[in-house]
């Protein structure tokens, strides 16, 4: 940065360089005056640096402003006149479907004898509640996450303590191949082969439901979770495994009494990061959740998620209508939960370094 | 790691009971993921091995894509290769250049680079679709209708679906694997490597261009495959940013639609006239895009391992 013509008091040996690296911190020696080609190229570098941050600004501001008119209630839309069935007027014209309450709330539609939180965009009063689809997507992460957490957590504690090093240099690479197959093929497997192995299995009529999504998900999942708290584990002092041995703890009891609580705020980051990929998934949830926008506490109910709500239904939106304004709440809504439960993890992460570098 | 993994075993030979039921089950639990893995592969490598003769990957008019017997998956792959390759170009020289600037030139303390970092690390977490959202909203809507109405064309010329669009889309998409990943590799280099080139009164400019770069090549490399692998294998951003269902032509430009071959498995898997009869070419379309993307991941950690094996001492 040229702004700084003096060199920072703190030069090289002061500050240590990042990470457990030794080096001098190279970055803070500068030149008193920088040429101005150097000024330059330097500044350049700087402004192309900043994409990234540019990137995720305009991710918000773009999906966010076609949410916009929608939670301001600005959005203008008037519904077409509908008539009710033998004339008069229908009891539910002049309602606004794009209304907080209408998105949120439960109400008694035409033809719903109780008030019902209802997903139906396509139909003469459309409606929009968003109710159905966030339990849809939590249905769905919570069965994948019931899967992949303990299969992952156990399967980093074996390959982290247990493995001997030649498997584990097979196993690693193994489970994180898993990891690069791209969701539409585990979405096609699972719609296919996976949701008829498992109705055979269960015997529940739906065939294509929350489970299957979930089941399929969860493998999809383990090798985020598998490789994050695989790392927590391995990090954990070898000093805290010594002591304990002298203690007389067996591999066992060192693994779960000492090293386990010791990782924990990795493994906690690892199982949120888990989480919010979950619920952004689309593809598999597309493929095999059976679709139904039904709010349903039912693991073996047809689901309908925000993304594949998204993904279903954005291709068949008029621009700038109240259907695809909605769309872009969804995606707002997704943006935020995940962006919310990653900086959660992220702050997770920042205390377990901080203690890290601060234990002996 | 390694040394604690060997003190555990050690300990355990002398004292010894054999493994109890705690290290018997995660290493069951091990196993069973490992099997879930190979059924996989196996199952598609079942499926799909019968298709994958000449004709299927190397022909195939698009009218025929529910033919069995007849399909092909050649437009769809060229589709593919075309929209990496775009993102790629876009997505590099950022990517590199980020990557230099954390790893050479930002003080890590300072509240920009933290911000840089911040946003790589919520770019990654951004899920696919809302990409796909953001493209229409940011890349199809506001500059594709934003250029048309520059260029003053009455029908839309940029501002529709396109393969500059999509592969822009995946360009975001992929900038914090490239950050990441380059990162990584010019933090990798040998200790003194830097300290070498500054002795010989070199700039920082003249010891990242001359020596850091060309070293951390293989590492740059490595994060081109893994954003490649990466975007080969989506859908949810492409689905209405550029990949088209049926084309009867070859896309000539960057602002024309592509067939692309992870959108037709999904076609053929959700759309197909026929599934009894189009599963085959379904699953050969499967086989090809899985032995694709885990190609390219094999080969991005095969690389990133001898970079890791490499002696000491990285200047040439």
């Amino acid at each position: 940065m040229p702004s700084h013509p003096v060199p920072p008091p703190s030069a090289p040996a002061a500050t240590l360089g990042t990470g457990n690296q030794p080096s001098p911190d190279w970055a803070a020696i500068r030149r008193p005056h920088p040429r101005p080609v150097t000024a330059l190229v330097e500044g350049l570098m700087l402004v192309v640096s900043l994409t990234a941050i540019a990137g995720l600004l305009l991710i918000f501001v773009f999906v966010g402003r076609e949410a916009l008119p929608v939670l301001t209630g600005s959005h203008g839309h008037t519904l077409p006149a509908v008539a009710a069935e033998g004339g008069g007027t229908h009891p539910d014209a002049g309602v606004d479907p794009l209304a907080w309450r209408h998105l949120l709330l439960p109400r008694a539609w035409e033809g719903y004898p109780a008030p019902s939180y209802v997903w139906q965009p396509v139909s003469p009063i459309p409606k929009y509640n968003l109710v159905p689809l966030v339990a849809g997507s939590l249905k769905v992460t919570l069965v994948a996450l019931a899967l992949a957490v303990p299969f992952a957590l156990a399967s980093a504690i074996y390959v982290s303590r247990f493995a001997p090093p030649l498997l584990r240099t097979w196993i690693k690479p193994a489970i994180e191949w898993i990891a690069s197959v791209p969701s539409v093929v585990i979405g096609v497997i699972a719609a296919g082969a996976l949701a008829s192995a498992l109705q055979a299995a269960f015997g529940y009529t739906h065939r294509l439901n929350a489970f299957v999504a979930g089941i399929a998900l969860g493998l999809a999942t383990i090798p985020l979770v598998f490789s994050l708290a695989e790392e927590a584990i391995s990090h954990v002092p070898e000093d805290y495994t010594r002591g304990a041995v002298a203690l007389g703890a067996s591999p066992w009891q060192t693994t779960l009494g000492i090293v386990l609580p010791a990782a924990r705020p990795g493994i906690t980051a690892a199982v949120m990061l888990g989480f919010g990929r979950c619920l952004g998934e689309t593809l598999i949830v597309f493929l095999a959740s059976g679709n139904a926008a039904v709010l349903s506490a039912g693991p073996f109910d047809p689901t309908r998620t925000l993304t594949a709500t998204i993904a279903a239904e954005l291709g068949e939106t008029v621009v700038g209508g109240p259907h695809y304004q909605m769309l872009f709440v969804l995606g707002s809504l997704l943006l935020l939960l995940t962006l919310l439960t990653n900086g959660a993890a992220q702050q997770v992460l920042r205390r377990l370094r901080r203690t890290q570098e601060t234990s002996p | 790691m390694t040394g604690t993994a060997l003190f555990l075993r050690r300990s355990c030979r002398s004292g010894c009971r054999p493994p109890g039921a705690g290290v018997v089950s995660t290493a069951l639990a091990t196993a069973a993921i490992l099997i879930m893995a190979v059924l996989l592969l196996g199952y598609i490598v079942w499926m799909g091995a019968s298709q994958l003769t000449p004709r299927f990957l190397l022909g195939g008019r698009p009218e025929d894509m529910f033919q069995p017997g007849r399909a092909g998956i050649l437009p769809m792959v060229l589709g593919t290769a075309a929209r990496v390759m775009v993102m790629t170009l876009f997505v590099m020289p950022v990517g590199v250049v980020t990557a230099v600037y954390l790893a050479e030139y930002a003080r890590p303390s300072s509240l920009l680079t933290r911000f840089i970092r911040a946003a790589v690390f919520n770019l990654a977490g951004v899920p696919s679709i809302v990409f796909g959202l953001f493209g229409v909203g940011f890349f199809i809507s506001f500059l594709g209708n934003g250029l048309d109405h520059l260029t003053g064309s009455e029908t839309p010329h940029f501002g529709r679906p396109a393969l500059l669009w999509a592969s822009l889309t995946l360009a975001v998409m992929t900038l914090p694997v490239v950050i990441v990943a380059t990162e990584e590799s010019l933090r990798a280099l040998a200790p003194g490597t830097r300290e070498a080139s500054f002795a010989l009164g070199a700039t920082r400019l003249q010891t990242v261009m001359r020596v850091v770069l060309p070293n951390a090549l293989p590492g740059i490399l490595t994060a081109a495959i893994l954003a490649v692998s990466r975007a080969a294998g989506e859908v949810a951003p492409i689905l209405f940013t550029g990949a088209a269902y049926y084309l009867q032509e070859t896309p000539g430009s960057l602002t024309d639609q592509f067939m692309d071959l992870a959108y037709h498995v999904f076609i053929l898997a959700t759309q197909s006239p026929d599934v009894e009869r189009t599963t085959p070419i379904l699953f050969g379309s499967v086989l090809v895009l899985l032995l694709l993307t885990s190609g390219l991941h094999l080969a991005a950690g095969l690389l990133r391992s001898r970079i890791r094996l490499r002696p000491a001492g990285g200047i040439p």
